[in-house]
């Protein structure tokens, strides 16, 4: 089995962010950046689908040379190939558009990504990638079988939990869930820096969407902050039922 | 001059809320609205009416057809092309974010998702969407003539303006089954659950509730006020709720019209999952916690003495 599995380098969910000098980007100083958490789920997969099935895992990002060190990380988890498809500040779009070639001239069976990037959170190169591609894909996938060419897959939707159906080849996107990574061992993570990274430049296409700003969102909060008294717990009551009329 | 398509989306015959605020914030940008309902009789869609929807256009795949995302955006693509839409708004939820983006790369448009404001400026229209978890706020234009965008639900206010009159029509696709690769094959229904996602209020516990054994304090609570339960990280990870229930950066991004948080100290991710609210209620015995900062009302102190009196009062004032 082919697989493709698709990462992204984001900043670490922890880290606070700050609006930078041009305005309509995040300061990147003093950010720590790592694999984007949901691709951890779809690289684990992929290795389990390897082992049980043959084959290779190509894990696959769009990015600038600094996104090699996710590549790293993917290849020390156990990634068979690494390739950086090198391009600055692409959107959704042209990095969907940059995947899916890729894609195309390599061939596939399947294709892995997480079900969102942590920066952006669009939850949309997995399905524009799959609609480029004239595949099937389900989004946000918390548990994964495939047999032969039949795939069935679970997701969370609003009230319920869907089961699908589709065939090989198709895209999946990777939710929390579907299974536990495993961490690199240090052997791993040492070897891992002497395998190759294949390296493509992106091609440049017009951008889809321009971002003009970006701003922090304002906190205009109440802030009434009581103690565990019985008449503090009635103010708090009495507060939102008539001051915000929430209850 | 737009024309803008909205996609409706129904359960049980009956529209979704999501829909009616899709409705009025098409209206807010434009006139020429048109909805779209896919696989449901137009009966299901008669109460659009009462938010001021004009036009509708239903399609439809034959009974019992399951639901297929590549089946539908293939029929809306046909749509779209034959009718010359160059607005398409979806609901930014499990379908809408699946379906829109798929869309956009059919009708060759640019596409925004999870947008919480709308409006024109000149002839542009410019959107705001959350990033890094609702840290920060962008805005942005599109860059293509068809522009498509899904909208968060539970931001948009669905705002009752009755229309004189509401033309249906229906569509024939030209799609055909072949076309559904992925087909939806059950659904399995959290029976009697509300999900933190559609409901107006959630109650979330934290580490502080200390065991699944606890979790009733919550429960207690959530259903007085007629609210979802939720859950921090740390509670998820350690097994006592399920990951449906995890609100912040790795589960839901929720924005109900109250939020409680009990027992949460309010880490920087469950913060980007919930800061969205438009009232805040925090419960947490340490005065410092950062959920305070965030919180419009709080209640300094341990969630077993105070949840128990909270439950009660809430009760006898909603009586």
């Amino acid at each position: 089995m082919n697989i493709l599995v698709f990462v992204s380098r984001v900043p670490d969910t922890a880290t606070k962010i700050f609006v930078g000098s041009d305005g309509k980007s995040i300061d990147s100083k003093g950010v720590k950046y790592i694999l984007n958490p949901y691709d951890e789920f779809a690289l684990e997969e992929g290795l389990r689908l390897r082992e049980k099935n043959g084959g290779t895992v190509s894990a696959v990002t769009v990015g600038a040379s600094e996104s090699s060190e996710i590549l790293r990380t993917a290849l020390a988890m156990g990634a068979d190939n690494a390739v950086i498809i090198k391009g600055e500040n692409f959107d959704s779009y042209q990095t969907a558009h940059n995947l899916a070639e890729y894609a195309k001239s390599n061939g596939f069976d399947l294709i892995l990504t997480g079900k969102q990037s942590v920066d952006f959170d669009s939850l949309q190169v997995p399905s524009m990638v799959a609609t480029m591609l004239d595949i099937p894909s389900v989004s946000v996938v918390s548990k994964l079988e495939i047999n032969g060419g039949n795939v069935t897959a679970e997701r969370d939707v609003e009230g319920g939990r869907e089961l699908l159906e589709t065939t090989l080849p198709c895209l999946i996107s990777c939710q929390k869930g579907l299974n536990e990574p495993r961490y690199p061992k240090l052997p791993d993570i040492m070897k891992a820096k002497k395998k190759p990274i294949n390296e493509i430049d992106a091609k440049a296409i017009e951008p889809s969407i321009v971002i003009t700003g970006m701003e922090l969102p304002s906190n205009q909060r109440v802030g009434k902050i009581l103690g565990d008294s019985e008449s503090d717990i009635n103010e708090i009551v009495r507060s939102l039922h008539q001051d915000a009329k929430v209850i | 001059m737009s024309k803008i398509l909205v996609y409706l989306e129904s359960n049980n015959n009956t529209l979704k809320r999501v829909s009616f605020e899709l409705i009025t914030a098409a209206k807010s940008i434009g006139t020429d609205v048109t909805g779209v309902l896919i696989g449901a009789g137009e009966e299901t869609a008669k109460s659009s009416q009462d938010y001021g929807l004009s036009e509708l256009i239903t399609i439809s795949f034959g009974a019992n057809n399951p639901y297929s995302s590549t089946q539908h955006a293939a029929a809306l693509n046909n749509l779209v092309k034959s009718k010359g839409f160059d607005t398409i708004i979806f609901p930014a939820n499990a379908t809408g974010l699946e379906l829109a983006p798929r869309v956009s790369v059919l009708v060759d448009g640019a596409y925004i998702s999870d947008v919480v404001s709308i409006k024109n400026e000149g002839s542009e229209l410019i959107v705001q969407k959350p990033v890094y978890a609702g840290k920060a706020l962008i805005s942005a234009k599109f860059n293509r003539p068809v522009k498509v965008l899904s909208l968060r639900p539970n931001v948009f206010t669905a705002v009752k303006s009755p229309a004189a009159s509401l033309n249906v029509s229906s569509f024939d696709s030209g799609v055909s089954d072949s076309e559904a690769k992925v087909k939806v094959k059950s659904l399995l229904k959290n029976e009697g659950k509300l999900d933190v996602l559609e409901a107006d209020i959630v109650v979330s516990g934290g580490r502080a509730v200390k065991g699944p054994e606890n979790y009733h304090l919550i429960e207690n609570l959530a259903n007085v006020l007629g609210g979802a339960v939720g859950a921090s990280r740390a509670v998820v990870d350690a097994g006592w709720r399920p990951h449906a229930e995890q609100v912040g950066q790795t589960g839901k991004t929720v924005s109900p019209t109250l939020y409680v948080a009990c027992g949460i100290s309010g880490a920087v991710q469950h913060l980007a999952g919930m800061s969205s609210s438009k009232v805040i209620l925090a419960i947490n015995k340490d005065k410092d916690a950062p959920i305070f900062k965030v919180a419009d009302y709080g209640l300094v102190g341990d969630i077993f003495e105070i949840l128990p009196k909270l439950t009660e009062k809430i009760s006898s004032v909603k009586g």
